[in-house]
């Protein structure tokens, strides 16, 4: 009889063993949770209802009413070579129409406060994409990019995972609402350069990813100068720039570059995206708009490897463009936003819950931690662990989110309709009346 | 354009790029090395360094204090400063900016770091390949409205069978670009970033039947990315680290080199393919490529084959495919199988895919990815469709979180499964594609070898490998390169040269005859006529 030789299996490489990508946590164990047992209205209403996915669907009939009034944008024509220019089209630059859309769009959204060159204007499939994109331009591996914290779970997986940088936490604390200060910011560049690492820029998310709270003008003037000062480069998400409850709240740092006329303004990049203002995640549209003209042109090139479909630009160029279409979006949708926003923030205070107080995005920032026995991370799960297995809601830990501080949790609101988030509420109101009456919930 | 000091330093940074070293440290060495041997002597070591520094820091005092501007910059308009402008392909790094990067690497004045891969652009958009695309876009031939422009033979698209697709998409999608319907719902919300399940399954039968013959392909197996150029780059992540190497037989397609390497930091070495076998790949030659790189210490982690093969449109033959897999599995490494053009196949060969192979072995199919996508065989580069077909269950598993960073866009996900659901129109695409290829390729090659131009005979590709080094003088890269600009810029004819695809025999041209109409051959062949004759009549 032969000798079995057993053969080594042919290995893969660091980066696809690693753990980096980070879908081991509990954020993303609570979405496993949902998925083998999701909520429904009529066929499941003792499901877990998804409260940890960022999803705006609050104005998902604006939609469909443009696309219904506005055949002729949905249909390539028949032009001669509507569809096959559209077919072949891959260019890095991207549809011109489209850019200029998109461009127009942005200063929509911020109100004309700021303008924006469509030849700035790089696409990418999604602000993950663009997020990735310019950190493989801004940093090498094992340079570090500062973050404050709480920040969204999936920069440690889109920042790090394949580019190799570490990520290096800004802290913030409650006792300031969780605003960046100064201090913080020192305090992070010298933890970096302690442990060997070259900073290479900070990266802001405006409004805040969990916070659901725009940062203040002063501070975003704070981070410009300590940037410039330190001669690194400043990224700023600004994809839930159109989901700010009250338009004027909302700074872009475009604001403050303009104000200053654009003195050194190469530093500084924003992200963008249509998959919350728009509520369309699906189409994966992601922009890099980059003062810098060297990034802007490796950006460009970069973008080869997550082009957005022609199909995709063609159709939302003609969406975008109707500025009609557009400022009554925007507009509608804040409303929508902002009215989910009380409901649930008034919801949790009749359960006895305080949250941040926030004006911007897709979910509010909850604080459990005066029901925390202590206030450890090993708490913290327990009571997220409990709320969803118990109360069957799927909610974001504040661990995940890197929060220095334990007992916080966020809670996404827009993705689901106003029934559901009032059986959300009831079911979390039973939860916490069920807590005073004496029911431990950490035993530690 | 050539630069000195500061290029060379790039240059640098460019080569090692996979090593984590900055351009600032080689920079600052080269500055201080040689002042201290001046200094060396008196004072020796102190002197010599601390003298060149404070010269070094003055010198960028001055200069920061000269750039800086004392009054607002000019534009007063609130609008942002628009970028220098870029052309489609090629990209310039101005003298100024990379010496600013030289300066500024210091860290403390003038313009933030940009990482590495930065600077590597401006090398690779040197390439043949790259400029010639520019010169088209700049000046694109058109037989009604611009007969003295470029024309384009140095794109794989291909324009034949588009009015096909056209007309489907009036029929049976009433011209829709969502696809059917005018709704967004089903597609609005966020989707699998792999692909929605119903694409994955019209995908799998599409490829069944375009390249399947005998095998089918399994749904489960797929991940769709944003385009071949993604798959390719995610199974480069997945299966190599930083520094390690893939082999590839060449000639092969200039955007490897880009689309392998940049990010990955993943190497290529060519393993040279010849005139004299037809181009085919020897399992000899790729063996001794494999132990010349052990011996330099490089780790190989797979070879990338092209099949039908880019630029020479070869298939590879069973025999070849089963030899290729008995190498991977004694030197224990992946094959990486891009299979992009299956269904463009105008030969009497038959194309057979490494699926194939791999379906009569029961162990050891781990090692095998196939890479395909639908921009070439359905015309669609513009809707960025690409799949990983593999076997490897982990490889499968990190390619699915990875692909969310170029996923493909729901709408396009829709109306692609509408058209490759539909059996009936591709079976009658794929046939009539095949005949417009076979005759467009005949008429070309015709029409090259009343020149004296021959071609090797190829089977697949929209394309043909034009042997053309009789023309060339000296026999060399460099009379290769003359031609071709010769061709480009006087007879206004875009091809691709061999040393842009890494052939080790100059003089070999690849000509897409695909964005052709048939009318246009005549034009081509007459410019390239005008050449051919300079090109023979003693200079």
């Amino acid at each position: 009889m032969a000798i079995e030789i057993v053969q080594p299996s042919v290995g893969l490489s660091k980066i696809a063993v690693s753990e980096t990508h980070g879908e081991n946590s509990p954020y993303f164990a609570g979405w496993k949770a949902y998925d083998e047992n999701p909520y429904h209205e009529k066929h499941n209403p003792s499901g877990v209802i998804q409260m940890g996915l960022a999803e705006n669907q609050v104005s998902f009939d604006l939609l469909e009413e443009y696309l219904d009034s506005n055949q002729e944008a949905t249909s390539w024509g028949k032009k001669v070579s509507g569809f096959k220019e559209n077919a072949l089209f891959q260019d890095y630059h991207g549809l011109l129409a489209f850019r200029k859309a998109m461009a127009s769009f942005m200063e929509q959204v911020r109100g004309g406060k700021a303008k924006f060159n469509p030849e700035r204007v790089v696409l990418t499939a999604g602000a993950t994409a663009a997020n990735e994109l310019l950190t493989f331009i801004l940093a090498n591996p094992g340079d570090a990019l500062l973050v404050p914290t709480p920040y969204y779970p999936g920069f440690d997986r889109d920042l790090r995972w394949r580019t190799g940088v570490e990520i290096v936490p800004i802290h913030c604390e409650s006792s300031n609402d969780f605003q960046i200060t100064p201090k913080a910011l020192e305090s992070a560049y010298d933890h970096a350069r302690s442990m060997n690492m070259k900073v290479r820029g900070v990266l802001i998310t405006n409004p805040s990813n969990p916070l659901g709270a725009t940062i203040q003008r002063k501070v975003l003037e704070q981070i410009l100068d300590f940037v410039t000062r330190k001669n690194i480069h400043l990224v700023s998400d600004e994809i839930y720039s159109g989901s700010v409850f009250h338009a004027d709240e909302f700074i872009s740092i475009a604001e403050i570059l303009e104000s200053r006329n654009y003195k050194d303004s190469e530093r500084c990049h924003i992200v963008y995206s249509l998959s919350k203002d728009l509520g369309l995640p699906g189409f994966r549209v992601g922009t890099v708009y980059s003062y810098n003209d060297q990034v802007v042109t490796t950006a460009r090139r970069m973008s080869s490897f997550t082009l957005i479909s022609s199909q995709t630009q063609f159709l939302l160029a003609s969406m975008l463009s109707n500025k009609e279409f557009t400022q009554k979006y925007i507009k509608i949708n804040r409303e929508r936003l902002r009215k989910r926003y009380e409901t649930i923030v008034n919801g949790l205070k009749k359960a006895g819950i305080e949250c941040l107080k926030g004006n911007a995005g897709l979910f509010c920032w909850m604080n459990l931690s005066p029901y925390l026995k202590e206030e450890t991370r090993e708490c913290e799960l327990e009571i997220w662990k409990e709320i969803m297995e118990e109360v069957k809601l799927n909610i974001s830990p504040g661990s995940s989110c890197r929060c220095s501080e334990s007992g916080w949790f966020r809670v996404c609101f827009a993705n689901m309709s106003e029934e559901t988030l009032e059986v959300a509420l009831r079911r979390l109101h039973e939860f916490m009346d069920r807590r005073r009456e004496g029911q431990m919930l950490c035993m530690v | 354009m050539t630069q000195t000091g500061p290029r060379r330093l790039h240059n640098s940074g460019m080569e090692d790029e996979s090593r984590d070293q900055s351009p600032s440290s080689s920079t600052g060495m080269r500055l201080i090395v040689p002042l201290q041997g001046i200094v060396q002597g008196r004072g020796g070591l102190i002197l010599g360094s601390v003298i060149p520094c404070a010269m070094f820091y003055f010198l960028q005092f001055y200069l920061k204090r000269r750039r800086s501007p004392p009054n607002p910059p000019e534009h007063h308009t609130s609008s942002p400063p628009s970028p220098a402008p870029s052309s489609s392909n090629l990209t310039e790094l101005s003298r100024s900016a990379s010496r600013s990067n030289l300066l500024m690497s210091r860290g403390s004045i003038g313009r933030p770091h940009v990482s590495s891969r930065v600077h590597c652009i401006a090398k690779s958009n040197d390439s043949p390949y790259y400029i010639g695309l520019d010169k088209v876009s700049a000046d694109p031939y058109d037989s009604f409205s611009n007969p003295n422009g470029v024309i384009q033979l140095g794109l794989a698209e291909n324009r034949l069978t588009l009015d096909l697709i056209e007309n489907w998409i009036a029929e049976k999608l009433n011209d829709s670009i969502l696809g059917g319907g005018l709704s967004v719902s089903g597609i609005a919300t966020y989707q699998p970033f792999d692909g929605m399940p119903e694409l994955k399954v019209a995908m799998a039968g599409f490829m069944s039947q375009v390249m399947g013959r005998t095998v089918t392909f399994d749904p489960s197996q797929i991940v769709l990315t944003s385009g071949a150029t993604s798959a390719i780059e995610i199974l480069c992540f997945a299966l190599a680290d930083q520094g390690n190497a893939f082999l590839i037989p060449a000639p092969y397609y200039p955007g490897f080199d880009r689309d392998m390497k940049w990010r990955t930091g993943v190497e290529l070495i060519p393993v040279h393919c010849r005139s004299s076998d037809n181009f085919t790949l020897s399992i000899p030659v790729l063996d001794q490529a494999f132990n010349q790189a052990r011996k330099r210490g490089q780790k190989v982690k797979g070879i990338l084959l092209s099949n039908p093969s880019n630029p020479v449109g070869n298939l590879m033959t069973r025999e070849t495919l089963f030899s290729l897999l008995d190498f991977a599995r004694e030197k224990n490494i992946h094959i990486i199988s891009d299979e992009l053009f299956a269904a463009s196949t105008f030969g009497d060969e038959e194309f057979v895919s490494m699926a194939e192979i791999i379906d009569s072995e029961d162990t050891d199919k781990d090692r095998v990815h196939i890479v395909y996508g639908l921009s070439k065989d359905l015309a669609l580069p513009g809707f960025r469709v690409g799949v990983i077909y593999s076997y490897n269950e982990n490889v499968l598993t990190v390619s699915r979180k990875m692909t969310r960073f170029s996923p493909v866009s729901a709408p396009t996900q829709r109306i692609v499964t509408s058209m490759l659901s539909d059996t009936t129109f591709i079976k009658d695409f794929t046939e009539r594609n095949r005949e417009r290829l076979r005759a467009m390729y005949d008429l070309f090659v015709e029409g090259l070898e009343e020149l004296g131009i021959g071609c090797t005979k190829s089977s697949g590709g929209l394309y043909c490998w034009c042997d053309m080094s009789g023309l060339i003088r000296p026999y060399n890269e460099k009379g290769e390169l003359d031609l071709w600009d010769k061709l480009l810029n006087v007879a206004k004819i875009n091809i691709t040269p061999g040393s842009s695809c890494h052939c080790i025999e100059p003089g070999w041209f690849r000509c897409c005859f695909t964005t052709l109409d048939e009318k246009d051959i005549p034009v081509v062949i007459e410019r390239i006529r005008s050449v051919v004759e300079t090109c023979k009549s003693p200079s």
